[in-house]
């Protein structure tokens, strides 16, 4: 209380300086007011008085009266106990200040009552907040206890679905079962039945016979004793007959194994026999293959060794075709095919990247002449086939002709036979031709191969013999040779005559003169005319420039020497 | 093809002798022998009582006649037409009876499979072999004759008794590794004998003659088993068929699986189909005569060609009802024809379908489908022919080059449920009904 009252001192001390702060800046000047603002300790009535002098009382009282007014103490003015207005009525003062003093508590104690409000309000807003962290972060812990909660039905949800379709697997298995119980439950009962129902009958019958007790013998009532079927006598029952039995069982036995395992071997046998032709055949493919073959000679080397395992292989077959049960041969004859076969494999690669390799080689063509009139010869074989069987079917559809015309003529059909005998005749005498220019062909087949060989051999002593003349040439160079070799020249002036070359045609034709005396076999026309006209003869049928037959003794030109060869057979054929 | 007039029969009792040259029929109580070729009455026989059984000898001399109820069986020489035999097993009873394979013992099986009593006509002496088993094929006499194998069962415990036909000595007893045996089989050649277990387990055992085991095949284990078996004339390959519906072949040489003939309903991958298709003949109306209706001839008779159908083939199927014991389902009935070329399999689902498989390239050779259930087929013992029935009056041939329906000339109805083949030298071979 007494706080109160100090405070509402000071407050309002404090208003009453603001109020007069307020009202006196408009009308009074300002250090007036501030001067009087200060000393707030001091009693009021030295800051009233500075408000109120002796001069300015009635002004006072009339501002104090409006102020009243403004208030709403209209009954409450302040009267002046005279017009010059030093002194105061006091009555009206009094009540006027009672009035003021009890709206200043009136004001106090709302204010008092806000303040409280206040504190309240703040004290409730403080808890409100400190409520409200609190709910935030409960609710957080909710929300993650949640999600938490979800994650963990989410868990339990694939549980379920996982164990529910368990289930349904043990269910059908379940019910798979039951109606296999449940069949064979009524196969045990009708089983059951029906040994029930044969026991009741036997004890029926049994009690039956009980009952009865007339034993009515079985018996057997024959006319006569039949005979065995296969009429021999019945034999006592021994030992011996029980050996026999046993003996002849195992005979049956044994005659039907042997029966089986002969027809197993013989399965083996043949089975083996395919095996081994097989192999045979592929080590077959593979040696010719290998000594035609143009791989490089590390290859025909492999080849080669190939080759001698094969032999090795075809040595073993004899063995293998003695001890055929044996488990070693078989594994050896199986593994020796798988080899073979592996080979043949590698082959057949290697022949096709080989294929391809000479389709890319056009310039090397050296085989082609040959082959070419090889098969200008098989054409020719071919035409000469199709027209004897063009003959042959025009022969058959006459003869057929001839024969339906003519059915009931006998001459006629005589006649026939006759026109068919001729034409048989002619047909034959035409297969005889044709199978004699068949063996010509062959006949001149052989001869071109082994030419071809005596070719090759040839080359290989003209090759000696341009070796041998040359290092003579070497070793005799003397200035005396020029001489003899002009000599030697003048005496083939005939053909054409060069400085240079002149030398080397000299050499050349010395070199031909010899190599001619081989070939006159086989050029009979070189051979007639002499050795020495022979070799310009020879010059022209090989058609040698001297300066490739000299640098190059090369395949090609022995090769075109080789083809004016076969022209000239060709054309002895003809 | 020729058909004779119509017999009366009863029970389908009417054979043809082995050595093709008599037919006999039973009639009540009697037994009527016929020559082949001209059908004319040989023999006349009179029983006591109705006949349930007959059967030829091997030698076809002697024809065997068996009466269930009064337990007697008859014996009938062709040759001395005096000559009687009559066997009467008494108060035991009598359940079947048959020859043996030199045609002068006879085998009977008592009531409730007590014994069987082995009788012979030459001496008169009588063997017991207890113990027999009763179940599908119990017994069976190797082809040439010689050996007998018996299904036995004791102590809850199955065995296999090989006899040599001879003298009835027993070679072999051994027991099998069956839970309950159903059947055993010789193998042509007479050295393999197949046994089997029941359906509730599928179980194909092989032994050899002298009684060691060779090789055991189950296919699986549970469900229902072996419900037929059959050896290829050749003894190569032993034919299984089961109640899954599938035929698996067994080689002779390791006993295992080499094929596996699957019967599907739908039919993808053969050679052809053959569909029976009925056509029924219009009749007039001047044609309905009381007369025509009695006889039944032309209105109830149905013309039917066999129609080649383009794959794929549904065929019809029947469910069986899985309560009930012995299911129509899975293979019944397997027959090689006698060159081993083809097996004709017969699924009971697809009762009036037959599968013809070709053994050489091991795949479907024909499906023939038919309009009724198939009732019986059998290959013709020369030629791969098929001849099948399905209960109504045609017969129906199969062969490589195509298939044919043959109306049977008969009046009235007519069920032909068996059917007889036999080559009559080289003549084409004779059907009966």
């Amino acid at each position: 209380m007494g706080e109160w009252w100090t405070t509402e001192a000071s407050m309002e001390n404090c208003e009453i300086s603001s109020i007069s702060h307020v009202t006196m800046s408009p009308s009074r000047q300002n250090n007036f007011v501030s001067s009087y603002l200060f000393p707030l300790a001091k009693s009021s009535y030295s800051v009233i008085s500075a408000f109120c002098t002796e001069d300015n009382v009635l002004q006072c009282i009339s501002y104090i009266n409006q102020e009243l007014a403004s208030l709403g103490l209209c009954s409450t003015y302040i009267e002046a106990t005279s017009p010059e207005g030093t002194g105061l009525n006091a009555v009206p003062a009094l009540n006027a200040i009672y009035e003021l003093l009890q709206i200043h508590r009136r004001t106090m104690s709302t204010v008092e009552a806000l303040e409280k409000e206040q504190l309240k309000k703040s004290s409730t807003m403080e808890l409100m907040q400190t409520s409200n962290t609190r709910l935030k972060d409960q609710l957080e812990l909710s929300i993650r206890e949640k999600s938490g909660l979800h994650e963990m039905e989410r868990q339990l949800q694939l549980k379920i679905k996982t164990l529910q379709s368990c289930l349904k697997t043990e269910k059908d298995e379940v019910q798979k079962l039951q109606s296999i119980i449940a069949s064979r439950a009524s196969q045990y009962s009708h089983d059951a039945k029906r040994k029930e129902r044969e026991a009741a009958k036997l004890k029926e019958r049994l009690s039956q016979l009980l009952v009865d007790r007339k034993d009515k013998k079985l018996a057997i009532d024959v006319l006569n004793c039949l005979g065995r079927s296969d009429g021999k006598r019945g034999h006592w029952k021994t030992a011996k007959a029980t050996a026999s039995h046993e003996g002849e069982m195992y005979k049956s036995l044994l005659s039907d194994y042997e029966a089986s395992q002969k027809s197993l071997m013989l399965e083996n046998a043949e089975l083996k026999k395919v095996l081994q032709q097989m192999k045979k055949e592929m080590i077959h493919i593979l040696s010719p293959c290998s000594s035609s073959g143009r791989g490089a000679t590390a290859d025909d080397s492999q080849e080669q060794h190939h080759d001698s395992d094969g032999e090795e292989k075809m040595g073993d077959t004899s063995r293998e075709t003695l001890d055929q049960s044996c488990e070693h041969a078989r594994e050896q004859l199986t593994n020796s095919i798988r080899q073979q076969w592996r080979k043949l494999r590698n082959h057949v690669e290697k022949l096709d990247s080989q294929v391809s390799q000479v389709q890319n080689q056009l310039e090397s063509n050296k085989e082609m002449i040959p082959l070419e009139t090889h098969e200008d010869e098989m054409e020719r074989m071919r035409c000469e086939v199709q027209q004897c069987k063009e003959f042959i079917h025009a022969q058959q559809q006459l003869l057929q002709q001839q024969l339906n015309t003519s059915f009931d003529d006998e001459t006629a059909a005589l006649l026939n036979d006759c026109y068919t005998l001729e034409e048989k005749e002619r047909l034959k005498e035409e297969w005889k031709l044709f199978e004699e220019q068949k063996r010509n062909f062959e006949r001149e087949r052989k001869n071109f191969t082994e030419a071809a060989i005596r070719l090759g051999r040839e080359k290989k002593a003209f090759e000696e013999d341009r070796a041998s003349w040359l290092k003579n040439q070497f070793l005799n160079m003397t200035p005396f040779t020029d001489r003899r070799r002009c000599s030697s020249s003048d005496g083939h002036s005939a053909l054409s005559v060069r400085s240079e070359p002149e030398i080397r045609m000299s050499s050349v034709k010395a070199q031909l003169a010899k190599s001619s005396t081989y070939t006159t076999f086989s050029t009979p026309r070189s051979s007639q005319s002499g050795a020495v006209p022979s070799t310009p003869e020879l010059y022209r049928t090989l058609r040698l420039i001297p300066e490739s037959s000299s640098s190059r003794h090369s395949n090609r030109g022995l090769w075109q020497e080789c083809s004016t060869i076969e022209d000239g057979d060709n054309q002895l054929k003809v | 093809m020729n058909f004779s007039e119509v017999f009366k029969q009863s029970n389908q009792l009417c054979k043809v002798s082995p050595d093709g040259k008599y037919l006999a029929t039973c009639v009540q109580y009697r037994l009527v022998v016929r020559d082949v070729s001209t059908l004319q009455i040989m023999h006349l026989y009179t029983c006591l009582d109705q006949i349930s059984h007959m059967e030829w000898s091997s030698d076809s001399l002697f024809i065997l006649c068996a009466m269930y109820k009064r337990g007697l069986v008859q014996v009938w020489s062709l040759e001395q037409p005096d000559w009687h035999c009559k066997i009467d097993e008494g108060s035991i009873g009598l359940v079947s009876s048959r020859w043996s394979p030199d045609g002068r013992h006879i085998l009977n099986t008592t009531e409730f499979h007590l014994r069987i009593t082995v009788w012979s006509l030459c001496t008169k002496a009588v063997s017991y072999i207890k113990y027999p088993k009763a179940c599908q094929k119990g017994i069976d006499f190797s082809r040439d004759g010689s050996y007998m194998a018996l299904a036995e069962r004791r102590d809850c415990k199955d065995f296999v008794s090989i006899f040599v036909c001879d003298d009835w000595h027993l070679l072999r007893h051994f027991e099998t590794e069956t839970q309950d045996l159903a059947g055993l089989e010789w193998s042509p050649n007479g050295c393999v004998l197949a046994v089997w277990d029941s359906c509730l387990e599928y179980k194909v055992l092989l032994y050899s003659l002298d009684g060691r085991l060779l090789s055991t095949y189950s296919a699986y284990e549970w469900s229902l088993g072996v419900k037929s078996v059959s050896w290829s004339p050749s003894s190569q390959f032993l034919a299984i068929g089961s109640y899954d519906e599938k035929v698996r072949i067994i080689n002779h040489i390791t006993w295992k699986k080499i094929a596996q003939f699957e019967h599907p309903a739908t039919v993808e991958s053969t050679k052809t189909v053959y569909k029976e298709v009925e056509r029924r003949p219009a009749v007039g109306t001047d044609e309905m005569s009381l007369h025509n209706i009695t006889t039944g001839s032309t209105l109830f008779n149905t013309q039917s060609k066999y129609e080649i159908c383009s794959l794929p083939v549904q065929i019809p199927v029947v469910k069986p009802d899985p309560d009930r014991a012995n299911p129509k389902i899975g293979v019944s009935v397997l027959a090689f024809s006698s060159d081993n070329h083809y097996l004709a399999t017969k699924n009971d689902n697809m009762a009036s379908a037959v599968w013809v498989w070709n053994m050489q390239k091991m795949s479907l050779e024909a499906v023939l489908e038919q309009t009724s259930a198939v009732r019986c087929f059998q290959w013709d013992p020369r030629h791969p022919r098929l001849a099948l029935c399905t209960g109504n009056t045609k017969l129906y041939l199969w062969s490589p080059g195509g298939c044919v329906a043959v109306q049977v000339p008969t009046e009235g109805n007519f069920l032909g449920p068996k059917l007889n083949y036999i080559v009559l030298r080289y003549r084409k071979g004779a059907e009966l009904q």
